[in-house]
This record gives structure tokens, sequence and C-alpha cells, in this order.
């Protein structure tokens, strides 16, 4: 036994030398709401991450370069986020980070960043993190007002001019009211109703009552979670379905949420990334060979539908590692400048991003598509 | 204006006959020891969430599914009080009430990590088409909601005022050492009343679920509200908590209607609150006399 054990760590001793010498390890960290609150976004994140990571080490990795990818759980939490993070810079040794799953932990974790000089690759839409621009902070998710610009072009081009929103009354919601307030008049359009609820509210026939006597075209709804099923039954059964529109935000682009819905989310209309109808896009789509592989590889290793969240993963990864190959080096300083300068018209799965010292967003509302619920799938609009 | 109004009284009748229900279930536990159970927001989630399972995924015939998911939520009922309640029975009563508040936090805890964060939904009962009274519209499954509230309030009335278990709980609320020497074994009675409270509140998830959705935490705002209808209504009288349900319902969509739906939690409990003050033991409720 003891023979073995010290011929065991003989040939380990033997081996790691050898196994530095030839391979460079870049570690990269990625602090994500895996459960919690969040986890509708953070699991596909870590799922994507591990996917990617897996395939690319198995191909020989990028430049003789193979990822070391730590990953670890912030749980949705601010206080998390901030503690996972600084393991993964002080202990672990990360020399980029990507994440986290959501705006608040985002926006907890940026002084850090800042004062460690690491490069960060946030899966997040809100508007705080990346405007005004940080030096260190990307971001890889469409944020609210590109969101809402896409809805606005689509409905002025379709002379759907009288417009409400309905939204909860939390950060989510209060943020999408205020930008369509803005977007609104630059589009032509008027904003003749608005209502809110709270998110754990069961019943919304009476805000929407109010919205139907306005006779809008069209009505926002803007919110994440059960509250968006009852808005669309309440929809339905309020009769409203027949004389006018109702559009979700990117928050509820989630199958099971429209499975709940049931016939109530038929024809309701949704902005979207374009990764959610992947194979409905024109050939032509540069997009579209990206997409599809990626939908395909994630659908059938983990059983279940592909979501915009993972695919904001998918981006921030591909982007870090395209600086990596370019740069060739681990320094966390010309990652970042790499990022900032080389990441131009990236075909990713959010779009097509480019960076610059002014924008770490790079998404613009013409990257989105008007996707609609029809007989249990998405169908492509425009 | 009318519309809306009429909307919003049609609403309110929804929404309120769903804490109405619910608020009966706190009635139960209350009337045979005084104790507000804070876990009965969770046993109407897990009523629902049971009901959703065995239902979508098992493809149980619904009578089926409503006496499993009954039966289940009945027995944690119970074995809540056998092993939360029962070993400090002699505790001081809020004490107790603590207890159920950490039994509540255990529950959700539990459920989570069994079903996710997921919401769930049951068909509703008959038809999913809305009945449209002047522009209004009401869905049917609040007619279920309804009836089923009533033949509840009727039933529990019956209860507590003839049969010997229902006396013999209200005996036991108001003096234990008395009802003990007349031969009442007080640990059954507390067994009984949180079996029956679970599953008064596990029909009550079942009903409400087609409407509202069930999440895993959907007891915190399912047990305040029928908290609030029980407390307004007069705490311990069955038919209270049924106006007290509707009162705070049709409030809430008033307020939406005419003030503003950001408000309509503040005007409701607004006038919670001055009800109270005029009247502390509620519409119903019979003042409590201590006998020092």
């Amino acid at each position: 036994m003891k023979k073995c054990m010290v011929l065991m760590i003989a040939i380990l001793l033997c081996l790691t030398p050898f196994a530095t010498a030839q391979q460079k390890v870049i570690k990269i960290g990625a602090t994500l709401a895996v459960t919690g609150v969040a986890s509708t976004l953070g699991d596909p994140e870590k799922k994507t991450l591990e996917m990617l990571t897996e395939e690319l080490n198995s191909k020989g990795g990028v430049k003789g370069w193979k990822i070391e990818m730590i990953i670890y759980d912030n749980e949705g939490d601010p206080t998390k986020a901030v503690t996972t993070l600084k393991r993964l810079i002080t202990k672990d040794g990360v020399k980029a980070v990507i994440g986290p799953s959501r705006t608040p932990d985002a926006l907890a974790m940026i002084p850090v960043i800042e004062e460690t000089k690491i490069p960060m690759l946030a899966l997040v839409a809100g508007a705080p993190v990346v405007h005004p621009v940080k030096k260190w902070v990307f971001s890889t998710a469409q944020p609210n007002d590109i969101v809402i610009e896409k809805i606005a072009s689509y409905l002025k081009d379709r002379r759907m001019n009288r417009v409400a929103i309905i939204y909860s009354a939390d950060a989510f919601g209060e943020d999408g009211y205020k930008v369509l307030k803005n977007v609104a008049p630059k589009y032509g359009l008027e904003l003749v109703a608005v209502e809110s609820f709270q998110s754990k509210d069961t019943d919304m026939t009476t805000q929407l009552s109010k919205i139907k006597v306005q006779n809008p075209h069209a009505v926002l709804c803007w919110a994440v979670g059960p509250p968006t099923v009852i808005v669309m039954k309440n929809f339905k059964q309020l009769g409203m379905d027949k004389t006018m529109k109702l559009i979700q935000s990117h928050g509820v682009a989630n199958k099971k949420i429209f499975q709940l819905a049931g016939e109530a989310g038929e024809g309701v209309l949704l902005p979207s990334g374009k990764i959610l109808i992947a194979e409905q896009l024109s050939d032509r789509d540069p997009q579209k060979a990206a997409l599809v592989k990626y939908k395909k590889d994630y659908e059938s290793r983990f059983k279940e539908p592909v979501s915009t969240f993972g695919g904001h993963a998918y981006d921030a990864f591909w982007m870090l590692v395209k600086a990596l190959e370019r740069t060739d080096t681990d320094n966390p300083e010309r990652l970042r400048d790499e990022i900032e300068k080389n990441t131009v018209n990236f075909y990713g799965t959010g779009g097509v991003f480019t960076y610059s010292p002014t924008d770490h967003n790079g998404l613009k509302a013409k990257d989105l598509v008007m996707i609609e619920w029809r007989n249990g799938d998405w169908r492509l609009i425009e | 204006m009318f519309e809306i109004i009429l909307q919003a009284i049609l609403s309110g009748i929804t929404v309120g006959s769903i804490y109405g229900l619910i608020g009966l279930g706190f009635n139960i536990i209350y009337n045979a020891s005084y104790i507000i159970n804070f876990a009965q927001g969770e046993f109407v989630m897990l009523g629902g969430m049971i009901a959703a399972t065995t239902f979508n995924v098992f493809k149980i015939n619904p009578i089926y599914t409503l006496i499993i998911s009954t039966t289940i939520v009945t027995l944690i009922g119970a074995l809540i009080e056998r092993m939360a309640i029962q070993p400090v029975r002699h505790a001081d009563v809020s004490v107790l009430v603590i207890i159920t508040i950490g039994a509540s936090i255990f529950i959700r805890g539990i459920s989570m990590l069994i079903w996710g964060k997921d919401p769930y939904i049951l068909p509703p009962f008959t038809s999913s088409e809305p009945i449209i009274i002047k522009n209004a519209a009401i869905n049917p499954q609040s007619l279920w909601i309804i009836g089923t509230t009533i033949v509840v309030v009727i039933f529990l009335q019956f209860f507590f005022k003839k049969t010997i278990t229902g006396k013999a709980m209200r005996a036991v609320a108001d003096n234990k050492k008395a009802a003990s020497l007349m031969g009442i074994k007080i640990e059954r009675i507390l067994l009984i009343s949180f079996g029956f409270s679970g599953a008064l509140g596990s029909i009550a998830g079942i009903i409400i679920t087609p409407i509202t959705l069930t999440t895993y935490d959907i007891g915190i705002i399912f047990g305040l509200k029928g908290f609030s209808a029980a407390i307004l209504g007069g705490i311990g009288n069955s038919f209270g908590a049924l106006i007290g349900g509707l009162l705070l319902g049709i409030l809430e969509c008033l307020a939406a209607a005419l003030v503003s739906s950001g408000y309509k939690d503040a005007v409701a409990f607004l006038i919670l609150l001055l009800v109270l003050f005029i009247k502390p033991s509620g519409i119903l409720g019979k003042g409590l006399i201590e006998k020092v």
C-alpha cells in the first residue's frame, strides 16, 4: 500500500511540470444566480459555460490556451455576489469574470471590479450597469431601452399609435414604464393608459378594464413570472384580444410561461433575441449558423429548451475567447482593451455586438425580432 | 366609468372570496386553541401544488386528485401538530404562534426543493369562457370559489355549534384545564384542528389555483390576506371571514379603479386599520372577555 502511494506521488511529480510546460491555462471566473430567485437565468448560464468550456478544451483550446472555468453560485444575492467575486479574484486568481445574472448583483460588484482591474462581462440588462460606461464592465444582455425601441418602431410601422402599459411595481417594471414614456414621443406614440400591480397580485381585471375603456391599439405588459400569465388570462377574459394586441416583455421569453397561459397566450407578441426562432431565420442571416448550432447542442445535451439567458453567457464566453485568441495573453488589462477595441460585428445570440469606448453594450434595436406565440411555439413576425 | 366600477366589484368578489376561503382556515385552529396558524398560507400552497402535480404529471382524474391532495395536506397538518406543537403544548400561545411561523418557513423551503421556482396551474373546473354582465366579465371559476366558501361557512357554523367535537374544540380554547377535567382529550382536539385546517387549506388551494396559479412562495401573500380577512370579519367567526374577505377584496379593486393601482393595497389596509380602531374585535367579532 505504502509502495503504491509512493509510486503514485512519484508519477504525479513527474507529470506536473510537463503539463504546465506544454499547456498554458487561463482562469476565468463566473458568479451566477444558479439557485435562488433568478435561477431561471443563472441555471442555463452555468450549463452553457460548462458546455462551451468542455467543447473548446476537448478541441485543444485556443492557441495553446486551455480554459479553466470556475463557477460559483451567488443565489441572486448582491452580498454573495461580492463575496464570490472577491474569492474568484484573490483566491483563485482569475483573469476575467463572466456574470452576474442580475442587475442589483452587478451594481454591487462594480466597485470591486474597478479596484482590482479585472474585466467583467455582465449578463444583465439594467441600464445603470453600462450607462455611464464603466471602464472594466461590459454587458451582453439587451437593455430595456433597446427592447422598447424595437417595440415602438414595430408599432409605428403598423400605425398602432395608441399604446397602454401595465407593469409590476418593481425595478424591472418601473424601468420599462420610464423608458416607454421617453421613447413613445420619438415614434409618435400616444401613451393613453398607465396601470401597475404588485408582483404577487392574483387578479388584474380592474386595471385592464381601465385600459380597455381607453381603446389602445397595443398593451405592453412589463413584468416577469406568474403575474404575466394572469395578465394574459384576464386580457382574454375581458375580450380585449379581439380589438387590441398584447405585447409582453423579453423577460417572459420562456415557453413554460406560455404553456401555463394556454389559450390566452395565443397571438401574444414579444420582442426577443434571435435564438428562440433560430431555425426560422433566413439562410442569409449571418447569425443563423452559430445560433442553430448552439441551440441544437444545448437542447440535445440538457434536454430542455434553449433560453435567451444561456445565450448571454454564450456571447460573453466567445467574446472573451476571441480576445484571448488575438492577444495571446492572460493579462487582464490587455484582454479588456482588446474586448473594447476589437469586438466589432461579433455575431452573438443576442445580436451583432460592436463595443467602443463609449458603448459597452454594443447592441442595437435591429438585433431584436418580434415573435408571436402560436400553437405551442414561437413564430417569427419581423 | 360605470363599466370600470362594475368590473372592480366583480373582480373584488373574486379575490375577496379567495381571501375569505383562506381566512376560514385560520378560524379552525383559533377556535380550538387561540393559536393563529401562520402556516395556513402554506397549506393552501401545498394543496395547489400537490393537486397540480398529481393532475399534470400523473394524469389522475380530478376527483382523485382532490382526494389525494387533501389527504396529504391533512396528514402534513397533523404531523406539524405532533412534531412541533405537541412537545411544547404547555407554552404560551405566543410561543406556539412563533412555532407556526417556523413551520411555514420550513414548508416553503422544502417545497422549493421539490417543485423548484416555476409556477404551476390547474385547468378550471368548468368552462373557461367568462360570464359577461354589461361589458364586465367574471370567471366561472370564481363562482366555484364563492359557492365552496358559502358551503364551508355553513358547515363550520354547524360543526362548532352542534357537533360534540366542535363544542369540545371551543371548550378547549376557552379553558384547557376545565375542558380536560370534563374528560376532553386536549391533545386529540389540537391534532384534529390542525388536520382539519390542513384539509380546508388544501381544498382552498385546489379551487383557487386555476385563477391564481401557484408557486412555492405564494403562501406568504395568501396567508397575509386570509389572515386580514379573518381579523376584519372577527376572528373565530366563520361568517365573519367571508364578509371580511369580500370587503377586503372589493376595497382593493375599487381603490385600484378609483384611486390608483399603485395604492390599492395601501388604501385597502388603511380602511382595515380604521375598522379595527373603531371595532377591535372585527365586524362580527364578539369582544373577548377576560376574567381576572
